[in-house]
């Protein structure tokens, strides 16, 4: 048998591939999807009336900043020494390529590049300071810092990173006495433009009157461990299931139950690589759910697990007792 | 002088083969989907289960998200934070996409345990698996451009996972603007040409006919296998 003859005589025997020889029934497709249309309406403007839906007030660094001016200034102090999470991100975000999350020995992760660059010095602290500098602490403070070689201002902010980390409640006005340079004066004038609400209207405006871009006030919120706060309360944390919660008794993204499990079982939950490890383990599990027409044993399932037995059980009653049409008949035509 | 046909069955030839391009997808559309095929009025007997409905119900739900999501547009993306009405518009927003994608999630299961795939429908169930996927898509960029605390904390927490396999840098969960365009015209329009197709290739090839009963010749041996259609 050659392999076209075979490829006819494997069409001309499955017999889910002609149409349909038996008995019909009317069905009326445009009444039904007009009952469906109405009836889904009806239901979606009830369940709107009587559950409403959530609205969280978002988050301004305004607030935050009044709200916990010690985590504030812990974070602009990590974006100034360089240690904070965007700083030390790598791609898309910086250039270190050893902060690339891996999947064996492929870091997919580098290979855009450094698309979307963020100097967490200047774009966080620096530049939004010399748009507002109008104390002449300030303009002296941004003059000793520009002033100063890269080695310097390591030493002062790494210095004041730490002291700040060590001191009681991470208050800034109980830090150890030191050598920060201009460090303190610059994170003191950081807090007082962010919770005056200048800060926001900084990091967002990058050169342009339009804006629609929030990745650096995003990043620098983000840094913080004020949003997190927030956010595990209303049980959104990784491992709380937050990916598929919503703020508030709400169903949330159910659909997302999959992705979400992985990051509460190990090795995804402890891995460095969890992230990586999850999306790809769950490209591999979304080709898979595509092809399985194609994919041996996950297509033989149904036939297993006689559930369809259930769906068609008035066809089988009548057919098994011989009431109506037995399988689908081929038809030449 | 135009030629005069010779006979009615060449007048005919001339008809179906005349009209250019036009013709040509005319007649190809009409020899796809004859009118009795795209919208018939009767189906096998075995189409007779409160699953079928699911399908119909889920294509009715994505209607409401659609008009929903379009009365939300013309006031903008803040205005439903404004106003007690563009909440409720956004209340409905929500909970159709709720509806919809718990219809669809029950229709998926429904045709996998049929194995709807079976003779020739292997890219029907393509098309619909593809059509859930976007649907996410659509769903998730909706939680990003909420404009309130689950956008911020959605964003910045899905940046990780885009960013680790290499897609966060052309797909920025942090960009609103981006993500809006996503939600109001990329995704919406990629899901409703991909229900299209698949409501076309399901009135082409038919709903797929049941397993063979228990005492028939199981000439069936090969039909959980996914041919795609010529």
């Amino acid at each position: 048998m050659t392999a076209a003859t075979a490829r006819v005589h494997r069409r001309v025997a499955d017999p889910a591939a002609q149409p349909w020889a038996g008995a019909k029934r009317p069905y009326d497709l445009v009444k039904e999807f007009v009952i469906a249309l109405v009836v889904v309406s009806l239901l979606t403007v009830i369940l709107a009336a009587l559950f409403s839906s959530p609205d969280d007030k978002q988050l301004t660094l305004a607030e935050w900043a009044k709200a916990a001016p010690n985590d504030f200034v812990a974070t602009a102090a990590t974006e100034l020494d360089g240690t904070s999470g965007s700083a030390t991100y790598g791609a898309p975000y910086t250039h270190d390529k050893s902060a690339a999350q891996k999947i064996g020995p492929l870091a997919p992760q580098n290979w855009p590049g450094v698309t979307i660059p963020i100097d967490s010095v200047q774009d966080f602290v620096v530049r939004p300071l010399e748009g507002a500098a109008v104390s002449p602490d300030l303009q002296a403070a941004l003059k000793q810092w520009t002033a100063a070689n890269a080695d310097q201002q390591q030493k002062w902010a790494s210095a004041y990173d730490t002291a700040l980390a060590n001191a009681p409640d991470t208050d800034p006005a109980k830090i150890a006495t030191g050598d920060y340079g201009p460090v303190p004066v610059m994170m003191t004038q950081l807090l007082a433009l962010a919770q005056s609400g200048g800060l926001d209207g900084a990091l967002l405006a990058q050169g342009r009157f339009y804006q629609t871009d929030y990745t650096k006030p995003l990043l620098f919120l983000a840094d913080g461990t004020y949003l997190e706060d927030l956010a595990r309360a209303q049980h959104l944390g990784g491992d709380q299931w937050g990916m598929m919660n919503e703020t508030g008794n709400y169903p949330g993204q159910a659909w997302l139950w999959l992705y979400t499990f992985w990051y509460q079982v190990k090795p995804f939950s402890t891995s460095g690589n969890g992230d990586a490890l999850v999306w790809s383990l769950m490209a591999l599990l979304t080709l898979v759910f595509v092809l399985v027409p194609f994919v041996p044993g996950v297509r033989s399932i149904p036939k297993l697990i006689p559930i369809h037995r259930l769906i068609w059980r008035n066809y089988y009653r009548d057919v098994e007792g011989g009431a109506a049409t037995a399988a689908p008949e081929i038809s030449s035509s | 002088m135009t030629a005069v046909p010779a006979s009615p069955e060449d007048a005919a030839l001339d008809r179906e083969e005349s009209g250019g391009w036009t013709g040509w997808v005319r007649r190809r559309a009409l020899r796809s989907f004859p009118p009795d095929q795209l919208l018939p009025d009767k189906q096998p007997i075995y189409v007779a289960s409160w699953i079928y409905v699911f399908g119909v119900a889920t294509i009715a739900a994505f209607i409401v998200v659609l008009a929903t999501g379009g009365i939300l547009a013309l006031r903008g993306p803040a205005w439903w934070h404004e106003s007690s009405l563009g909440h409720y518009v956004n209340s409905t927003h929500l909970w159709s996409v709720e509806l919809f994608m718990a219809f669809m999630v029950i229709h998926l299961w429904g045709k996998f345990f049929m194995a709807a795939w079976r003779g020739k429908r292997a890219l029907t169930w393509i098309t619909g698996a593809v059509s859930f996927l976007a649907s996410i898509g659509t769903a998730f960029t909706g939680y990003l451009t909420q404009q309130n605390l689950a956008s911020q904390w959605v964003s910045t927490q899905a940046k990780d996972g885009l960013n680790s396999v290499g897609i966060g840098s052309y797909f920025n969960v942090l960009d609103f603007g981006q993500m809006l365009m996503w939600h109001i015209v990329l995704l919406p329009l990629g899901v409703g040409l991909l229900v299209v197709a698949h409501v076309l290739l399901v009135r082409r090839h038919g709903v797929v006919p049941p397993f063979p009963p228990k005492d028939a010749h199981d000439v069936n041996s090969t039909a959980t296998e996914g041919s795609v259609p010529a």
